[in-house]
């Protein structure tokens, strides 16, 4: 009988030292043990959205870009040669350039192909992204079909249990969306604050977290750049701040992940 | 005119009618909208899922009277961003960037400073999507507004599900060839009978389709 490395269902007493996870403990938990010096270097993380531009100078390096797209009944994974149809997805990769510069951009593109079919295309390509192991997956957007939402919550586990953090877009609209809602993600509103390092845990979820999203300078097509207002921009510094934790502690599953933004967001105490 | 045709003509000038006063709601919302505001304009798009297309339903201030109709890609311009993502979004400053100057120009024929969209959902479906743009100097879009923009499109939302519906109601009326059409002459064909065997064998139908 082959011994597995970690235990799947059941530990046994004399198996306990072989999952010691190797870490400090931290005695006090505060912004400086979470984040200061880091710059999410070694983090993935994947804007799942509409595609990036390359050669943005407020990007810089994609380290890989991918196109889904839905051919009848089929669903195709390419790599992505057209970039950014829209902006909005180099918008959001110019956040998290911004906020966690070492961190390793990858571009799913969802959106931009019309607005039919969309559905199964974001589904497409969040499964590419959990399947591809990202530790970070920037989801500025949403679906209202029901219909989705049963795969929707499924794969936001399996993201959860692989340790891929998903963070999303929550909104303030009089119909319920998805996946910003599952628990098992990271859910951001928008603060009005200009510190693009400063984030709240909100005490009446659903929206967890709320991060800079108010007049935020974000890379614009063609190399430029626009004052944006919106949850689309918060959830990408929110993101980064993920990458940024993720890259001084890598062992952080995201319920863990989430304790510790709990700690050290600015209502918490800040981590003093 | 034989009775078919004023049965048919009768349901038409209701339905005709119907899709007036949703226009004129959706017209009434854009004003308060912008006035509300303090804007230059405020404008609905309206989603053609078959052309893959916004179009421009309502139209207050710059561009009213001129923009009602015209279209564009579903999937371009702040309005296509808004509807793909689901997500309300404000832009400033923009004037700044030439790119955008020339795509807001070709979706709306007038360049505006700053601009406020939110989408437009009704049950689980984007329907269109609500634009405000240029509040009074000094008066930036931020966080408030975003949330009272999105209250009215709540009722900007109900308003657009409505003008749909009588829109698909006067096309089956106008003798579309789907069965819900063949149903429409049906009625109408009975309805236009001297003797009751038609409706009696409707009766007779609806206790053999409802029979448990």
């Amino acid at each position: 009988m082959s011994v597995r490395a970690y235990p799947a269902w059941s530990l046994r007493r004399e198996r306990a030292q072989a999952i010691a996870i190797d870490r400090e403990p931290a005695e006090v938990v505060t912004r400086e043990w979470a984040l200061g010096g880091a710059t999410g270097d070694g983090v993935s993380v994947c804007i799942l959205d509409s595609g990036i531009e390359a050669g943005h100078p407020l990007v810089g390096e994609v380290a890989s870009a991918v196109a889904v797209s839905l051919e009848g009944e089929e669903i195709r994974v390419e790599e992505d040669r057209e970039g950014d149809a829209c902006g909005h997805g180099t918008a959001c990769a110019g956040i998290v350039r911004a906020v966690a510069p070492g961190a390793a951009l990858h571009s799913v593109r969802v959106l931009g192909a019309g607005s039919t079919g969309s559905g199964e295309v974001l589904l497409a390509g969040l499964r590419y992204a959990v399947e591809q192991g990202f530790d970070v997956v920037n989801m500025s957007l949403s679906t209202t079909r029901r219909r989705f939402v049963e795969v929707l919550h499924e794969l936001a586990d399996t993201a959860y249990f692989r340790r891929t953090a998903i963070v999303a877009s929550a909104h303030n609209m009089p119909v319920e969306s998805f996946p910003w809602r599952f628990s098992s993600v990271l859910s951001v509103g928008s603060h009005d604050l200009p510190d693009p390092l400063a984030w709240y845990a909100n005490p009446e979820p659903p929206v967890e977290f709320f991060a800079r999203g108010v007049d935020v300078d974000v890379a614009w097509l063609g190399g430029g750049s626009l004052r944006c207002t919106g949850n689309s921009f918060a959830t990408p510094h929110l993101a980064a701040i993920c990458a940024l934790v993720l890259s001084k502690h890598r062992e952080l599953a995201p319920f863990q992940l989430k304790s510790v933004l709990y700690q050290t967001a600015a209502n918490v105490g800040g981590g003093q | 005119m034989t009775q078919d045709g004023e049965l048919r003509a009768a349901v038409a000038a209701g339905v005709l009618g119907s899709e007036q006063a949703h226009a004129a709601l959706l017209q009434s919302i854009v004003e308060v909208a912008r006035a509300i505001f303090g804007a230059q304009a405020a404008s609905i798009f309206l989603l053609d899922e078959a052309a893959d297309e916004l179009v421009f339903e309502a139209v207050a201030g710059e561009g009213e009277g001129e923009l009602v109709g015209r279209r564009f890609p579903s999937g371009t311009g702040v309005a296509g961003w808004v509807l793909v993502t689901r997500q309300p979004l404000a832009l400033d400053d923009l004037g700044k960037d030439r790119r955008f100057a020339r795509d807001a120009a070709e979706s709306t024929g007038y360049v505006p400073k700053a601009l406020m969209a939110v989408p437009l959902l009704h049950d689980e479906r984007a329907l269109g999507v609500l634009e405000v743009l240029d509040p009074p100097e000094g008066s930036p879009f931020g966080l408030e507004e975003m949330e009272l923009l999105g209250l009215f499109a709540g009722q900007a939302a109900i308003a657009l599900d409505l003008l749909q519906r009588a829109r698909r109601a006067k096309t089956v009326l106008d003798g579309g060839d789907d069965a819900l059409a063949a149903v429409a002459r049906l009625t109408a064909a009975l309805a236009g009978r001297e003797d009751d065997a038609g409706l009696r064998l409707l009766a007779a139908l609806e206790a053999v389709l409802t029979q448990k």
